[in-house]
């Protein structure tokens, strides 16, 4: 049992980032926008978070470094997207190649440092209940906050006025626009919001997950939360499903090698990125009678006649 | 008061022209401003980057060894861009090509073969590299998927797979326990073009070839039209009856063989031997080496030829400033904003307008 609750506490650990940044990507998404520079957010957010957290101490500070770094690149990008019209796609990827560069240029003086990583949870009595106790009640603040995050998130689209607008602009920016909403506005707010996110999920992994900072650290996670929100179909139930389950998967790679069942440590490490496509295939497939909430202006242009 | 954006009646020709000069000055003046707020002389910094390359011989031919692979990559790509069909996992299909060509040099190493096994490995390479990226396009065409996700995720799968074969069944067995195939029998090399000195080597000639041919097919054919019709107007493009699909094959098919034909180039040339860093990021550069020539291949020669300066400028300022190696793809991630920026004042204009308040019907 006790292995299960090891297993089980490492898959939390390794969905936690994909959580956070996935959820934010879905609201972006929502509104209309297509950000492909999640990856290049979440590891400016890994380096600013690292490097605030070690010259402060806290992780709290380091945390918000990384919600600002994430949210510094998400604004280059909406300046670029929604002020200047640039193709979302191109901007995207141009995001995620500035962040690797800067992350780098940034991390450079904390290669090799390292920090006291967040503490985790711990209540008298509850979290010493036998097998679920630590699942429960012993993780560190950013599982809690990613998981009140997308309840509130469900919250704000299904349940909330503003989020019926949010989805009103991401299904029909002309239609939105002649109601008289700002639809370049709210694009721009979901996605400074999702950076601040994707800069929180980057900041988990030195924070938390590996308490040093290497460059290039998040390695790819960015983009199998770009996945995630296909795999999705753009409903945040169906996003948890599938970050704990991705998050599962890349934890059966350490678990497989530790038994040494012969099989080449490679083909394990490619496992989350055979699973993506495979799994985009299947959902792509299925599109429509699954229910999927794709947004109809997704990806498209949007300059306002006045 | 505030900005808004304004179509154009139609496209600024004198922009299309300048757009790229344009970013290139404004990327130059950012990273002059970078320089002096890290404490460097931002003049000596980018006489480092950019003139003391072109200075020496020895970095004139590095340059050109660069830029090889970037061009031919980068005109696969801008065909695959133009069709509106987004392949940007050509970092995988250049391993895959590498891989796909390595297996012959790996499998007749030390044996007496003739002259034909160059020849078959780049079309070894080719080959490889096509199959690779048909297999984004097969899931975009008959599931759906998005080519932008699956083309990316294959990338990691291409590294993993060239990691397990170089630590494997291909390693060297005399290599001292490197992860690194046996160099590559003469044979099985690309030769170098100017005797004794520098690395430039015939990849560049055939980089050349593969410019002029994209720049044919682009021009002067039915398929070329088709490319550009279908990514300028979808609907129009339908009406016409050609197949949407069919460009998606036959584009993921063009670029993965010009990057699987890089990535054995690469191998067979300037490195000599299979080893996991073979490529360092040459598919993600090409990215940016297509927009800044505009996706087109004359534009893309010189944009390559650039890039290639800055990654010898990088090297050179890394050595003689102190300065990280990384900086170069900032610059190269600055460069390809400013043009995306400056590629939009090509349609639209910014014009300074007096706020418009406009009511919100909140009962409709």
């Amino acid at each position: 049992m006790l292995l299960l609750e090891a297993i089980i506490l490492s898959v939390i650990a390794a969905s936690t980032p994909l959580l956070l940044a996935a959820s934010a990507e879905l609201v972006v998404e929502r509104s209309g926008v297509l950000n492909l520079g999640v990856e290049g957010m979440m590891i400016m957010g890994a380096a600013c978070g690292f490097g605030g957290a070690y010259m402060s101490g806290s992780t709290l500070v380091g945390a918000l470094c990384g919600i600002l770094g994430g949210a510094a690149m998400a604004a280059i990008f909406g300046i670029l997207t929604l002020g200047l019209a640039v193709n979302q796609v191109a901007a995207g990827l141009a995001l995620t190649i500035l962040g690797v560069g800067l992350s780098g240029l940034i991390g450079a003086g904390f290669v090799g440092a390292r920090i006291v990583p967040a503490p985790d949870l711990y209540l008298p009595f509850l979290t010493d209940i036998p097998y679920i106790g630590r699942i429960l009640f012993g993780e560190d603040a950013f599982v809690y906050f990613s998981v009140a995050l997308v309840i509130a998130i469900w919250l704000f689209l299904y349940r909330s006025r503003a989020g019926l607008v949010l989805r009103a602009v991401g299904d029909n920016h002309a239609s939105a626009h002649a109601l008289g909403y700002p639809v370049l506005r709210i694009r721009m707010l979901a996605v400074l919001f999702g950076g601040a996110c994707a800069g929180l999920g980057g900041a988990f992994l030195p924070l938390a997950y590996t308490p040093f900072f290497i460059p290039g650290m998040t390695a790819g996670r960015g983009w199998i939360a770009l996945a995630l929100v296909v795999f999705a179909s753009w409903r945040p139930g169906r996003l948890v499903a599938g970050a704990y389950l991705f998050g599962a998967v890349s934890i059966l790679q350490l678990h497989t090698q530790a038994f040494g069942l012969g099989i080449p440590s490679q083909l394990m490490s490619a496992l989350p990125y055979l699973a993506t496509v495979i799994v985009l295939v299947l959902i792509s497939r299925t599109r429509g009678t699954a229910g999927s909430a794709a947004p109809a202006s997704l990806g498209l242009v949007f300059v306002p006649d006045r | 008061m505030q900005l808004v954006l304004e179509r154009r009646p139609e496209r600024s020709a004198v922009i299309a022209v300048a757009s790229p000069l344009i970013a290139v000055a404004l990327t130059v003046v950012t990273f002059a401003i970078l320089f002096a707020i890290m404490g460097k002389n931002p003049l000596y910094a980018l006489w480092v980057y950019f003139i003391e390359p072109l200075t020496d011989p020895f970095s004139l031919q590095e340059m050109a060894v660069k830029a090889t692979p970037l061009v031919m990559i980068a005109v696969g790509l801008a065909l695959c861009y133009i069709a509106n069909v987004w392949n940007i996992g050509a970092e995988g299909q250049f391993i895959a090509g590498a891989v796909c060509g390595s297996w012959l040099a790996v499998r007749t190493n030390g044996a007496d073969v003739g002259y034909w096994v160059l020849p078959a490995m780049l079309l070894l390479g080719a080959l490889g590299g096509a199959l690779y990226a048909l297999i984004p396009a097969i899931c975009r065409v008959y599931f759906g998927a998005s080519e932008i996700l699956t083309s990316l995720m294959l990338v990691y799968v291409a590294n993993l797979g060239m990691d397990y074969l170089v630590r494997g069944p291909w390693r060297d067995p005399a290599g001292l326990n490197f992860p690194t195939t046996a160099a590559f029998d003469p044979v099985a090399s690309v030769p170098t073009l100017v005797e004794g000195v520098g690395r430039l080597h015939a990849g560049s000639i055939i980089a050349l070839v593969a410019v002029m041919l994209v720049a044919v097919l682009l021009g002067r054919t039915i398929m070329g039209f088709e490319i550009r019709l279908v990514g300028a107007a979808p609907k129009a493009a339908r009406f016409s009856g050609f197949s949407a699909n069919r460009l998606v094959l036959f584009t993921f098919a063009v670029s993965g063989a010009l990057a699987g034909l890089a990535g054995i180039i690469e191998v067979a040339g300037p490195i000599g031997h299979l080893d996991p860093g073979v490529s360092s990021g040459y598919g993600f550069t090409a990215i940016i080496v297509a927009f800044l020539g505009r996706l087109n291949p004359v534009g893309i020669l010189i944009a390559g030829l650039f890039l290639a300066l800055t990654f010898i400028g990088g090297e050179g300022a890394q050595i003689s400033m102190k300065v990280p190696l990384d900086l170069t793809k900032v610059f190269q991630g600055i460069l390809l904003f400013y043009v995306l920026a400056c590629d939009s004042l090509i349609v639209y204009r910014i014009r300074l307008v007096r706020t418009v308040r406009k009511p919100v019907h909140a009962a409709a």
